[in-house]
C-alpha cells in the first residue's frame, strides 16, 4: 500500500477497511483485541448462545485488572464475585485459547499499561479493548479505541467492529514544560480548554515540539485522557521515541523484521500537509500545576488559581458550577490549595507507570505521609511494580507511610477493596472525578500528577508541588 | 436482521432528568458491575442519586409514580459521558426506556445504546428547555422516519440522529454483528494485506 498524504488516522483506517456497511459506517478490522475480567462475561456467553467461535484468538489477550484486590492477591480472593469474575475470564480464556497474563504470569496489570509494555500495542495497528481508556494506546501511533460489550462479542465474533468515521483534531502544544509541570496538567489544561465533550466525533492528533519532547509514558499520560476530552481516540504520530520504546519488547519483531516494522511505523505518521479538520495550539509554558474542583475532568484551575463564581456565569452552565461546588464542599470564588486531603491514590492507566512513580517518589523522599492521611501506591502492573523495587522507589514510599500495593486499576474505580468512606477528599493521579467514582457516593476526587498527589500525602492538603524542592 | 426489528417509532410516557455531563458512574455506579450478566441491573439505574434524593427527603424522577412504564428519558447535554461500560445503557433499556431524547450523547454510549436496542436522538438546548419546562409534556412521539418529535395534536419538532443510527433503525439492521460476519471473504484480504499479523516475535 502506497500511502498518500494524509493524516495517520486515514492511513490507519484505510489499510484497515473492510467495507463501507450500507448504513454508512465502516467495518473496520481490529489488529489487536485487549479484554479483561469486567466488560467481557456478557459477551463470551452471547457468543456462546449463537454458538460462534472466536474467530483470531490470537490477536486477543487477555489480563486481570479491575476487580483484582491489590493487597492480598492469593485465590480464591475474599470477594467472593471477584474470584467468580475472574473465574469466568479463565475459562473463557481457556475454552477459546487466547492467552491470559494473570497474577502467575509476572507481567499481570491493568491493560493499558500493560499491552504497551509486552510490545503488543504497535504503530499503525487498529486495537480495541471494552475499556474507555483504550485510547492510551493511541500513543503509539495506533488508532485505539474503547468499545461496549456488544461490541466486544462482535470483535470476538467477526474481529471486526462497525466504526463511523471521525474527523480529526490536531492540538498542537509547544515549548517546554515549566518545572512541577507534567503531561498530567497538559492534558487536564486540553480538557479544561475544549471541554468535556469538545471532542465528540474527533480523534484528537497530538503534536508540537513538546509532544516531540516527552517520553512515551508521557504520551501515553496525554492520549489516556482523550475520552474525558470526548474524543474517543487520541494519537500522537511515531517517531524515534516510538521506536526505542518497542525494541526488545516481548511481542515487538526481532531481528532484521524489526528495522523493516520500524520503517513501517514511521511511514504511518501524519503526511507533512496533511488535512485536519481543526487544530488548536497551546503554548506549554502557560501551563500550571492543575488540579480539578469539580465533578468532572474539565473543571479545573492552576493549583494556585482562585475557583470560579457561579454568579459570574450566565446560561446552564452556572448550575453545573454550583452543583459541582457543592458536591465537592468548595466555596465559590475561593482557594483549591489549602484544602485538607483524607486519601492520597497514586496508580491508574494514567499515572501508575514508572516514570510517575519516579516522580511522586521524588517529592516524598526524606518526608514523611500527613498524620491523618492514607497514602497508598498501586503500580500499573507487576513490571512497574518490580522494576521500581529494583530501584529502592518502593522503600522511599514505604519510609513515607505509604502502602506499596499489589498491580491494578484499585482506587480509581474502587471495584475492589479500596475505596472512599463518606465525603473523604481524595488527591488522586487518576482520570476521573465523577461523583462516586471512588467507592463512595459523597466521596470527593481532586485529579491532579504524581508528583502533585505525593506532594499533597506530605502536607495534608492540596498544595503546589513547586513549593516542594527535589 | 428481520423485518420485526425495524424501529420506526417510539411512543410513551416521559421522564425528565435535569444536568448535563451525566456520566455513566453515576447511571451505573461501578460496583454493580461486579456480574457477569447485564440481569437486573435495572434495580441499580442511578442508584446513588435516587438514594441521595430519599436521604434528603425528595424523590428522584425514576422514583416518582408517574415514571412507571415511561418510555422515553429527557436529557440535557453530554449524556453518558465517561466509562464505556455498556452497564448504563442496558439498565436503561431493561428498566424500559426504548428512546433518549438529548442535547447531545457522549460517542461511545450512543454506539452501545445503537447495538442494544436503544434510540438515542437530540434536539437543540432551547427545545429541550421547553420539552423540560412545560409540566404538560407527560407523553411523546418519536419518529425516526420523519424525524420529528411530537406532543401528538398539540406541537412537533424536529430531531437529529447520525444518519447511519437512522438507517440501522429503518432497515432493521442495527446490530451490526450479522453484517460484520457476513462476506468473510472481504475481511480474509484485509487479514492477508497487514503485514504486522504475520510479524513473528519471540512469545506470540
Ligand atoms: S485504571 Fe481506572 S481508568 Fe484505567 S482501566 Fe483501570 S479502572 Fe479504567
Amino acid at each position: 500500500m502506497v500511502p498518500t498524504a494524509g493524516t495517520l488516522l486515514r492511513k490507519i483506517w484505510d489499510a484497515h477497511t473492510v467495507r463501507r456497511l450500507p448504513n454508512g459506517q465502516t467495518q473496520l478490522y481490529v489488529g489487536l483485541h485487549l479484554i479483561h475480567e469486567v466488560t467481557t462475561p456478557q459477551a463470551f456467553d452471547m457468543l456462546a448462545a449463537e454458538g460462534w467461535p472466536v474467530r483470531a484468538p490470537h490477536r486477543t489477550f487477555a489480563t486481570v485488572d479491575h476487580i483484582l484486590p491489590t493487597d492480598g492477591q492469593s485465590r480464591p480472593f475474599t470477594d467472593l464475585m471477584a474470584e467468580t469474575m475472574t473465574t469466568a475470564l479463565e475459562k473463557n480464556c481457556r475454552t477459546h485459547g487466547i492467552p491470559l497474563f494473570d497474577v502467575s504470569s509476572g507481567v499481570q496489570g491493568i491493560v493499558h499499561v500493560i499491552g504497551p509494555e509486552l510490545g503488543l500495542t504497535q504503530p499503525g495497528m487498529t486495537i480495541a479493548c471494552g475499556d474507555s481508556h483504550t485510547s492510551t494506546h493511541g500513543a503509539f501511533g495506533a488508532l485505539a479505541f474503547g468499545i461496549g460489550t456488544s461490541q466486544v462479542r462482535d470483535v470476538l465474533a467477526s474481529q471486526c467492529v462497525a466504526l463511523s468515521p471521525l474527523q480529526v483534531r490536531r492540538i498542537e502544544v509547544e515549548g517546554p514544560l515549566s518545572p512541577g509541570v507534567f503531561a498530567k496538567d497538559v492534558i487536564l489544561a486540553i480538557i479544561r480548554r475544549l471541554g468535556v465533550n469538545g471532542g465528540t466525533g474527533f480523534a484528537y492528533e497530538y503534536a508540537g515540539s513538546t509532544l516531540d519532547a516527552m517520553s512515551m509514558d508521557e504520551r501515553m499520560t496525554i492520549c489516556n485522557m482523550s475520552i474525558e476530552g470526548g474524543a474517543r481516540m487520541g494519537y500522537v504520530n511515531p517517531d524515534a521515541t516510538t521506536v526505542a520504546y518497542l525494541k526488545g519488547r516481548r511481542f515487538a519483531p526481532e531481528g532484521p523484521s524489526f528495522q523493516e516494522a520500524a520503517d513501517r511505523w514511521l511511514a504511518m505518521a501524519s503526511d507533512e500537509g496533511a488535512s485536519y479538520d481543526d487544530r488548536v495550539s497551546f503554548a506549554a509554558g502557560e501551563i500550571a500545576p492543575t488540579v480539578t474542583w469539580g465533578t468532572h475532568p474539565g473543571q479545573s484551575v492552576a493549583v494556585d488559581e482562585l475557583l470560579p463564581d457561579p454568579r459570574s456565569i450566565e446560561g446552564p452552565e452556572r448550575l453545573s458550577v454550583e452543583a459541582a461546588l457543592a458536591f465537592m464542599q468548595l466555596k465559590a470564588g475561593g482557594a483549591i490549595a489549602g484544602q485538607r486531603v483524607n486519601v492520597a491514590f497514586i496508580g491508574s492507566c494514567t499515572n501508575g507507570r514508572l516514570s510517575d512513580l519516579r516522580e511522586a517518589a521524588a517529592i516524598v523522599k526524606g518526608h514523611k505521609v500527613a498524620r491523618h492521611v492514607r497514602a497508598l501506591v498501586v503500580p500499573g502492573s507487576q513490571q512497574v511494580r518490580s522494576a521500581a523495587e529494583r530501584e529502592g522507589i518502593d522503600q522511599v514510599f514505604l519510609e513515607a507511610g505509604f502502602e506499596w500495593r499489589g498491580a491494578g486499576c484499585s482506587m480509581c474505580l474502587a471495584m475492589n477493596p479500596d475505596r472512599l468512606h463518606g465525603d473523604e477528599l481524595c488527591a488522586s493521579s487518576s482520570n476521573r472525578n465523577f461523583r462516586g467514582r471512588q467507592g463512595s457516593p459523597t466521596g470527593r476526587t481532586v485529579l491532579m500528577s504524581p508528583a502533585m498527589v505525593a506532594a499533597a500525602a506530605v502536607a495534608g492538603e492540596v498544595v503546589d508541588v513547586r513549593r516542594f524542592s527535589r | 436482521m428481520s423485518e420485526d426489528s425495524v424501529v420506526e417509532r417510539v411512543a410513551g410516557r416521559v421522564v425528565v432528568l435535569r444536568g448535563a455531563d451525566v456520566d455513566t458512574d453515576r447511571i451505573m455506579p461501578a460496583r454493580f458491575l461486579k456480574a457477569v450478566t447485564f440481569e437486573g441491573l435495572e434495580q441499580h439505574l442511578f442508584a446513588d442519586d435516587r438514594a441521595a434524593n430519599r436521604a434528603r427527603g425528595d424523590v428522584h424522577p425514576l422514583d416518582e409514580a408517574a415514571a412507571g412504564g415511561a418510555k422515553i428519558l429527557l436529557v440535557n447535554s453530554n449524556f453518558g459521558c465517561g466509562s464505556s461500560r455498556e452497564h448504563a445503557p442496558q439498565a436503561l433499556f431493561r428498566w424500559g426506556f426504548r428512546a433518549i431524547v438529548a442535547e447531545s450523547f457522549a460517542e461511545i454510549f450512543a454506539g452501545n445504546s445503537l447495538t442494544i436496542g436503544l434510540v438515542c436522538v437530540t434536539v437543540p438546548a432551547d427545545v429541550m428547555a421547553t420539552l423540560m419546562q412545560d409540566a404538560g409534556v407527560k407523553v411523546l412521539t418519536i419518529d425516526l422516519r420523519a424525524q420529528t418529535l411530537a406532543v401528538p395534536g398539540v406541537a412537533l419538532w424536529p430531531i437529529t440522529l447520525p444518519e447511519a443510527s437512522r438507517m440501522a433503525w429503518l432497515s432493521g439492521e442495527w446490530d451490526a454483528t450479522a453484517l460484520l460476519l457476513a462476506d468473510y471473504d472481504e475481511v480474509a484480504k484485509v487479514d492477508a494485506r497487514l503485514p504486522y499479523l504475520r510479524t513473528t516475535s519471540r512469545n506470540a
